[in-house]
């Protein structure tokens, strides 16, 4: 145990060292909660305790909560500490409520009271105690409460200079947390006139506060501007031993330098000559001094010296007039990109992006473009790497944009995962911005999504499409390119996006040569469908039924496609919607009608590129340097960004003008069309939402679509099943166009299920934004077999008012079904074996909608079990097997839906080796016809 | 301004934290978490600069023990080092020599001292000489009250 210093408490440090020799966690908790319940029991005792035991208990309590413990007791003690007449008492008890700050806590007049006590008294070190209190803590009680006591200790004549230096400190807390607490008038002149004090450590401290005074209020504090000028000419012709203790390793006070040079970085140029004359002046002193052989060979030394360059280069850039200081800037900073410091290399390349943006040495910056690309490519540091990534892009313009987007995509297929998804982005935007020449871009965007197809978001390849749709001077080198692209053994999933929609439109440019003909096109794409996502295969789709219309000769191979199957009945709403409609309306409607209902896309509406404002989302901290001009560019429909994957399954009618996947984002004057069209063939197309859309039975037989709306909210749902495991991803859409706030959703009775299933609901933000959506991941597995399904409520504040809804899960017994291939022979033998009366379950009903055998079928495929057919002797009987799966048993189960046309009437039949089991299995199905 | 100040040691154990920005004690410990694994994952030869979140992160690490501030963007980077580095010249000047156990040992007088060279997140004092001044008169009072606990600090505490 080292040496106590000072009072030194032995029982602290004795206690400190039994935690220290603590073998395992276990250990130290159980020595902590010993500790406690003594410390507790000392508390609560009858025998008063005298100041050092309470300062002794105060203290281990800190150490305590230090250690990551929480402390709920002990406050009060600590507030008595503080009217102890003991200096050292009084410290532990400050020091514990700095620590432990509870700002709304009963005990705060009490602490206030005794700061009061404090501040008021002659000694300077209890007057400083009280405001580093003040000062931590900062609470607008505080502010109120000492909104008087502190400016005028600051500006009074007779402080003392220790005291002053806390108070200015103090006072800017307090204006951090009140605004108003500032005086105005004549405080002013007195605030800004501590820029001339005698005491340096009184300047800083002033500084900081009077930095933050101009930023609220400029005008009123102008004067600083020439109270500072000469502060920082005194302080840089100072020679180093003039300011004694604050020259830091040779350079004169460099913190106040700092201080000073960024307070000038709140206003213009100075007005006055003399002024701006002086200024720069020093600027050019500090230029100079950079250039002069170093005093130390410390690292202090330098670091010091280059802080105070740095910052002078800053206000140089933030002043931007003066050619002369901005190229003798970029020099210097030029010299740092070889230097052997990876930190003066770091800031280097981060200041040079703010110097690139000047027109008066963006050209001067362009002169270290080889340096800058081989930092990017040889850094060992990928903070570094991504500086200069950041410097390539501001310093990229139309003169040399051709090599750098080359350069960036070249590091691209090496770059780390954290910074590939950003310079995507970065690429993208260059390449859109400089091109000339818009075969350029295509090639660009198509290598981006080549290299790094996995970080190429939706904005990206969005983009590409809107600008060859836009652009009909190189729709026909796009077509030409995402063909060659698309050969390629291994393309990626975005690469077919791009290629098929694109194709889709201006296939025909192509179809005159041999080799890339239509029925080649149609078989390279299709080639690649079953290896893509449902969305992929939906955009595909749509990209068949434009061939119909442009290429007639591969109209019946199109239709066998839409006929598959897996299309025609896929499980997935979307597809299965998309192939029957595109086969209905290739069969139906006349060529002219075709023709211009797959009429080639119009032209997207000008608009910024919303690639921007995502690069600007990633990067809150500082705004992309690369600062695009006002020009006109095509842009996506503003609701693309809420428009993920999910939704646009999930909520096809709201969206369809969004979706670019859609055939449904249709010419304007042609949407008519397209609605009537559809219209005839399926008078079921559903209805615009309802007030409140929600019926959880429909999710029996389905596992995706929405499942609840109502004015504010949209909820969808998508789940997959594996054995006893399921995953649902919620999403939640706010509708409306304010926030929604305190966002929070529980499982609904949880007792209730917890011997059934576990369920795990993930975290969900608090706060969904306008028109924004969010998704909530749900894991559930399934134990015991149940009836009925889990609920969950959610909960949310819309415009100041409560909402609560509760919504039942897609959660029923049988999404736990795997299906069972069987022939006829044991199907009967199983079926025999569970005759039963417990084990079997038998329902007779009249069927709600008019018998009709493929929307029975439909029903049974999605219901979970496997459909046998040619089994039972009456073909319109359906006969299905399929095991539940739970995680204490596997559950057989056999079905028979016979259906009774004359009568409208169905018999359903359940068999399985459970009796709850068939009763829930009845039970459910049975509310489906 | 700065945000917060934390010292941990090599193991990613957290030895002082002094926030000057108020956030409730769980973000706290996700804050320091998150950042422990950052920075002990990095190299020796690194930068010591970072961005995280809106954010700068500047680190150093003294023997076994790291130093680690976050400051806004506006704030500078190399001065915010040799804060740590006068703040380490101050510890080692008051104990001897500073060493990880004494700031744990003596947890509070590195609060004391920290207290003297920043306050509420601005520099306050950069002269080495009036912070211990300050120090010292500190101590000082103590000694002029009259030492407790004799019976505690021999067995009974």
């Amino acid at each position: 145990m080292p040496a106590v210093r000072g009072d030194g408490m032995r029982g602290l440090a004795v206690f400190i060292s039994d935690i220290r020799n603590c073998k395992s966690k276990e250990a130290e908790i159980k020595r902590i909660n010993k500790e406690l319940a003594n410390i507790r029991s000392k508390f609560k005792g009858d025998k008063t305790l005298d100041g050092y035991q309470k300062k002794k208990y105060v203290c281990k309590l800190l150490f305590i909560f230090l250690l990551g413990h929480d402390i709920d007791f002990g406050q009060m003690e600590a507030v008595n500490l503080l009217s102890s007449n003991k200096y050292s008492e009084k410290q532990i008890g400050y020091l514990f409520i700095s620590v432990l700050v509870n700002t709304n806590s009963d005990l705060i007049k009490l602490i206030i009271q005794s700061i009061k006590n404090d501040l008021s008294s002659r000694n300077p070190i209890h007057v400083n105690l009280a405001m580093q209190c003040i000062a931590n803590i900062g609470s607008a009680d505080m502010a109120e409460a000492f909104g008087y006591d502190i400016p005028k200790l600051l500006v009074s004549g007779d402080t003392m200079d220790v005291v002053k230096q806390s108070a200015a400190l103090c006072l800017l807390r307090l204006f951090r947390t009140s605004q108003e607490i500032i005086p105005g008038g004549e405080w002013t002149s007195r605030i800004v006139h501590l820029l001339n004090d005698q005491h340096l450590g009184v300047v800083t401290a002033a500084a900081s506060l009077i930095d933050a005074l101009v930023k609220r209020n400029p005008e009123e504090y102008k004067a600083c501007i020439s109270l500072a000028v000469s502060r920082l000419s005194r302080i840089v012709t100072a020679s180093y031993t003039d300011l004694q203790d604050y020259t830091y390793y040779f350079v004169p006070a460099p913190w106040l330098s700092v201080k000073l040079l960024r307070l000038l970085q709140n206003y213009t140029p100075p007005e006055d000559p003399g002024v701006r004359g002086r200024l720069n002046e020093c600027l050019e002193i500090i230029l100079n001094k950079a250039q002069e052989p170093p005093k130390s060979k410390k690292v202090q030394h330098s670091n010091a010296k280059n802080a105070v360059l740095f910052e002078a280069i800053s206000l140089i850039i933030h002043n931007d007039s003066e050619p002369n200081l901005l190229v003798r800037a970029c020099n210097q900073l030029g010299q740092f990109l070889s230097n052997r410091e990876t930190n003066l290399r770091y800031l280097a390349l981060e200041s040079m992006c703010l110097l690139a943006t000047s027109e008066f040495s963006h050209e001067a910056v362009k002169k270290h473009q080889e340096v800058v690309i081989l930092s990017m490519k040889m850094e060992k540091d990928v903070s570094v790497r991504q500086q200069a990534v950041d410097l390539l892009y501001a310093m990229c313009d139309k003169s040399n944009a051709e090599e750098i987007v080359q350069e960036m995509l070249n590091y691209l297929e090496t770059a780390d995962y954290s910074i590939r998804e950003e310079m995507v982005l970065k690429v993208a935007i260059l390449a859109e911005k400089y091109a000339s020449d818009y075969t350029w871009y295509v090639d660009v965007i198509l290598n981006l999504i080549r290299i790094a197809g996995d970080y190429v978001s939706e904005e990206v390849w969005y983009r590409v499409i809107q600008i060859v749709i836009n652009r009909d001077d190189v729709q026909g080198y796009a077509a030409k390119t995402v063909f060659e692209a698309l050969q390629a053994p291994a393309c990626h999933e975005n690469m077919v996006k791009v290629g098929g929609y694109i194709l889709g439109e201006f296939g025909n440019l192509i179809a005159g040569d041999q080799r890339s003909a239509p029925s080649v096109q149609f078989q390279l794409l299709h080639s690649k469908y079953h290896l893509c996502s449902p969305m992929t295969r939906a955009l595909l789709l749509s990209t068949y039924v434009k061939f119909v219309n442009l290429f007639p000769e591969v109209k019946s191979t199109v239709q066998d496609v839409f006929r598959q199957h897996s299309n025609l009945r896929s499980a997935d709403a979307e597809l299965q919607q998309r192939a029957s409609e595109y086969l209905q309306l290739s069969i139906l409607v006349s060529t002219d009608v075709l023709a211009t209902v797959l009429e080639e896309m119009p032209s997207f509406p000008e608009r910024e590129s919303s690639i921007l404002a995502v690069l600007k989302k990633k990067k809150p901290g500082r705004i992309p340097e690369n600062e695009i001009r006002e020009r006109k560019s095509p842009a996506p429909p503003s609701s693309y960004h809420q428009n993920s994957h999910a939704t646009a399954h999930v909520n096809d009618n709201k969206n369809s003008s969004a979706d670019l996947l859609g055939l449904s984002t249709p010419p304007a004057s042609n949407t008519g069309v397209l609605v009537d069209v559809l219209g005839d063939l399926y008078n079921s197309t559903p209805a615009p939402a309802a007030q409140t859309t929600y019926n959880p039975k429909k999710f029996i037989c389905k596992n995706n679509g929405v499942l609840f709306e109502n004015d504010l909210i949209q909820i969808g749902v998508k789940c997959e099943f594996r054995q006893n495991l399921g995953r649902l991803g919620l999403f939640y859409g706010n509708k409306t166009s304010y926030p929604l706030h305190n966002f929070v959703t529980a499982l609904s009775n949880p007792s209730d299920w917890i011997s059934k299933m576990n369920i795990q609901l993930k975290p969900v933000e608090p706060v969904l934004e306008a028109g924004a959506q969010i998704q909530q991941t749900v894991n559930a597995e399934c134990v015991e077999d149940y009836t009925d399904a889990p609920s969950i409520s959610i909960g949310f504040v819309y415009n100041n008012v409560p909402q609560k809804l509760s919504v039942k899960l897609p959660l029923t017994l049988n999404k736990f079904f795997e299906p069972t291939e069987m022939n006829g022979e044991s199907f009967f033998a199983r079926w025999k074996n569970l005759g039963s009366t417990s084990q079997k379950s038998q329902k007779i009903f009249q069927a709600s909608s008019p018998i009709d055998n493929d929307s029975a079928r439909t029903k049974l495929l999605g219901f979970g079990m496997q459909l046998l057919d040619g089994i039972d002797p009456n073909p319109d009987n359906f006969v299905c097997a399929g095991i539940i799966h739970t995680q204490t048993q596997q559950i057989g189960c056999l079905l028979r839906l016979e259906p009774n046309k004359q009568a409208q009437m169905y018999r359903l039949t359940v068999r399985s080796s459970k009796e709850s089991v068939s009763m829930e299995i009845c039970e459910l199905l049975a509310d489906q016809f | 301004m700065m945000q917060f100040m934390l010292l941990f040691s090599r193991q990613g154990k957290l030895r002082l934290q002094k926030w000057y920005v108020a956030h409730p004690d769980k973000i706290k410990k996700k804050i320091t978490r998150e950042l422990i694994a950052t920075i002990l994952a990095r190299k020796p030869k690194m930068c010591s600069f970072l961005e995280w979140k809106d954010l700068k992160i500047v680190y150093k690490r003294y023997a076994s023990l790291y130093f680690c501030c976050a400051i806004e963007q506006n704030d500078n980077e190399l001065l915010t080092l040799e804060i740590i580095h006068r703040y380490v010249e101050l510890l080692d000047k008051y104990f001897g020599s500073v060493c990880e156990l004494d700031i744990i040992f003596n947890f509070e007088k590195a609060y004391f001292i920290l207290d003297e060279l920043l306050l509420g997140g601005e520099i306050q004092e950069t002269s080495k000489k009036n912070v211990l001044k300050a120090i010292a008169a500190q101590d000082l009072l103590q000694e002029e009250e009259t030492p407790q606990g004799f019976f505690e600090d021999h067995g009974l505490g």
